[in-house]
């Protein structure tokens, strides 16, 4: 029997990545970590992309990880849970060990994901690997401090989109990794979000039950990068959801499905306007690229309602 | 029972993967390494081996899931060759540093650019570095014997480094000749069942692989690594000893071929030194005192082992197949001149870079470089430090 995804029964459980990291004080990165490893009853092997995940929880000769555990490079999680669970395969096919029911489970920030890593997930997503890629998503190269990625929205400033006297922030939309993993027609692609534990840990329970690949996106604030008071991370992440920036959604074997959906859909000024990184947006001579913003938000919601099946 | 067979270099590896039956290949095409990947891929497809055969997108992710594979528990093996080598290059060094014993052909050939597909040594002599063991193979027979050895020497546990083996581009990859392919179960007694070390998949007691190593340990680790290379040293010649016992043929760090008294020795790598030998021949006819050694161990480099076999040398002619832009000459040149220097061998070193690109190395090119040598040893004077041979000057 599964764990029931109640607080009472999940808090009984060990702890997967121990405390002792040396990540943020409100980082959600761990949130996540603990979210997705306390929702996975199974053992698990993961790998981990170089990244403020990997960095902050393996200073030799200590290690957060109470399971095993190994990051190889920057863009190379997925090629290398890829080589663990073919081994594992193997082994288990040739009688060398006993099946064992492990789940693969593979980290990377939206850097080693959605830019540097994109090659070799997207390999391992075509390959059909049983292994679950999670991008913790920051939208921005924070470990390196705070360059813009492909996930780094319109409009933001980070070190090298920076705020100048003729260029407001990035210029260019974040890329839809979400839609592109769906895209290799895997069994499971879901986007979640850490406020919404429960619906989290769901995703991540139907993702490694998946027959294949399956990939989760979560939107994973840095108060670093995002430059916004270390405590409101789990608020921050609730009004990304609902102002339809980060819509929670799922696509299970080609079927797009909403998880959660706004009673009443939010200004996107609301989860812009508590973070440093978009403050400029609100000076009036850069007012247009809040608009466009906006427009991109609205744009995409509606595609996605449509590929869900949802009336406006 | 052995059996002799006409085949080629990648023909003769895939055989030897066969034979191996590692439990992971991840490996992407790239000429002249292709038709092991694809022989291989058909062994995968009538269930000839057990192997799990990741078709990886790239060589980087080749590398990767070796790296991972290898971490879970089991034997790896992989090819590749020139770009591919450099687009896994971040991984090569990965690997060795977490002492995965992979086994991993390399077909040498130029590196881009300009693009070549042909044969020289700057794709893995660009790796010398890495910390993987590498051995240089002269035709089919060595490259499937030197990969059979590899995967004792790999996962030897006073080593456990990866191990590179190389032959010639087309020249071995691609030109048949006689092999003597070993009995499938012999080989298999030969290298033994593999013994996992800190697996991954020992969920019951996890490990953390590959964590972040400052100033605090990180010497400490490639310090570990020297060490590995030292015992490496030790354990080549036991692994080419019970090689020699099992299937007759016999493998050293390098090969001698009528260097005892000779006064002028030339060091060649790999398939050149076939032809070498027919110059040699020729010319010890012709009565001049010429040896030749072809190394085949260039990592760990056995520096004393070369000095000694070179000790009594009047002058040592070196070819090299790649250069090394802006340094004295050509990795084995420097490497040699260094072993030389450094226990006291007296004789004077010449260089000639040769067959960069595929470009053809006659037996008159070869005889010539002898007759300069024997200048040289009559002059007492270098003519000249680095020469390029049959190059438009």
């Amino acid at each position: 029997m599964a764990t029931a995804l109640k607080l009472k029964e999940l808090y009984k459980k060990e702890d997967r990545l121990t405390s002792g990291h040396r990540l943020c004080a409100g980082c959600a990165a761990p949130i996540i970590v603990r979210q997705i490893l306390t929702a996975i009853d199974e053992p698990v092997v993961l790998s981990n992309a170089t990244g403020c995940l990997e960095v902050s929880t393996t200073i030799y000769p200590y290690t957060a990880w109470q399971v095993p555990w190994i990051h190889t490079a920057f863009e190379t999680a997925a090629s290398t849970i890829s080589g663990v669970e073919a081994m594992y395969r193997s082994l288990v096919k040739q009688g060398k060990m006993e099946e064992q029911d492990i789940r693969f489970v593979a980290f990377g920030g939206d850097g080693g994901t959605y830019d540097i890593g994109l090659q070799a997930l997207s390999g391992m997503l075509e390959r059909g690997h049983t292994a679950l890629y999670v991008c913790y998503n920051n939208e921005a190269y924070m470990n390196t401090g705070i360059q813009r990625s492909g996930a780094t929205p319109l409009g933001a400033w980070t070190t090298t989109s920076p705020v100048g006297k003729v260029i407001p922030g990035k210029p260019r939309p974040r890329k839809d990794l979400t839609a592109i993993a769906a895209a290799h027609d895997i069994p499971y692609t879901a986007q979640a979000s850490p406020h919404n534990w429960r619906d989290l840990m769901r995703k991540v329970r139907k993702a490694v039950a998946a027959d294949g690949p399956s990939f989760l996106n979560v939107l994973s604030s840095c108060n670093r990068g995002w430059r916004h008071p270390t405590d409101i991370t789990i608020e921050i992440s609730r009004l990304a959801a609902e102002t339809c920036y980060w819509p929670l959604y799922e696509v299970e074997d080609g079927e797009w499905k909403l998880t959660h959906r706004p009673k009443e859909k939010l200004p996107l000024e609301e989860f812009l306007r508590p973070q440093g990184r978009f403050r400029h947006l609100f000076r009036e001579e850069n007012k247009h690229v809040l608009e466009q913003l906006q427009a991109q938000v609205d744009r995409k919601w509606r595609q996605l309602l449509k590929r869900c099946g949802e009336e406006e | 029972m052995s059996r002799f067979e006409a085949m080629d270099g990648n023909t003769a590896t895939a055989e030897a993967m066969r034979q191996v039956n590692p439990d992971v290949v991840a490996a992407y095409p790239i000429t002249p390494q292709t038709s092991t990947v694809q022989t291989f891929s058909q062994f995968v497809a009538d269930g000839e081996v057990d192997t799990e055969f990741i078709r990886v997108e790239s060589e980087h992710s080749a590398m990767s899931a070796c790296i991972g594979a290898s971490a879970a528990g089991g034997r790896v093996m992989t090819a590749t060759s020139a770009n591919g080598l450099a687009l896994m290059w971040e991984m090569v060094y990965i690997a060795a540093s977490n002492r995965a014993p992979i086994v991993m052909t390399v077909v040498n050939r130029a590196l881009s650019g300009p693009i070549n597909i042909h044969c020289d040594h700057s794709d893995s002599m660009g790796t010398r570095d890495a910390g993987w063991i590498q051995l240089f193979g002269e035709n089919p027979q060595e490259g499937y014997d030197n990969a059979i050895q590899a995967v004792r020497i790999a996962e030897h546990e006073d080593v456990l480094l990866p191990v590179m083996s190389m032959y010639d581009g087309f020249i071995t990859s691609h030109g048949l000749e006689r092999v003597q392919i070993e009995d499938d179960e012999a080989v298999r007694d030969f290298i033994g069942p593999f013994t996992a070390h800190d697996a991954l998949l020992d969920v019951d007691n996890p490990v953390t692989y590959g964590p972040l190593d400052f100033y605090d340990f990180y010497m400490e680790h490639k310090r570990q690594q020297v060490e590995a290379m030292k015992y490496a040293k030790r354990v080549i010649p036991e692994v080419a000893a019970d090689f020699e016992k099992h299937f007759g043929r016999r493998y050293g760090f390098f090969d001698e071929y009528r260097l005892d008294d000779a006064e002028l020795a030339l060091v060649v790598l790999s398939s050149t030194a076939g032809t070498a030998r027919s110059v040699v021949d020729s010319l010890r006819a012709q009565g001049l005192k010429v040896g030749l050694l072809k190394p085949r161990v260039f990592r760990p480099f056995p520096a004393e082992e070369l000095a000694d076999a070179l000790r009594d040398k009047i002058v040592v002619g070196v070819m090299d197949r790649s250069d090394s832009f802006g340094a004295l000459g050509g990795p084995l040149f420097v490497e040699l001149s260094a072993a030389l220097k450094t226990y006291d061998v007296s004789a004077k070193m010449v260089d000639y870079v040769f067959g960069l690109g595929g470009r053809d190395t006659t037996p008159s090119q070869i005889e010539s470089v002898f007759r300069d040598l024997a200048e040289m040893a009559e002059t007492g004077e270098i003519k000249q430090l680095v020469t390029y041979l049959g190059v438009r000057e």
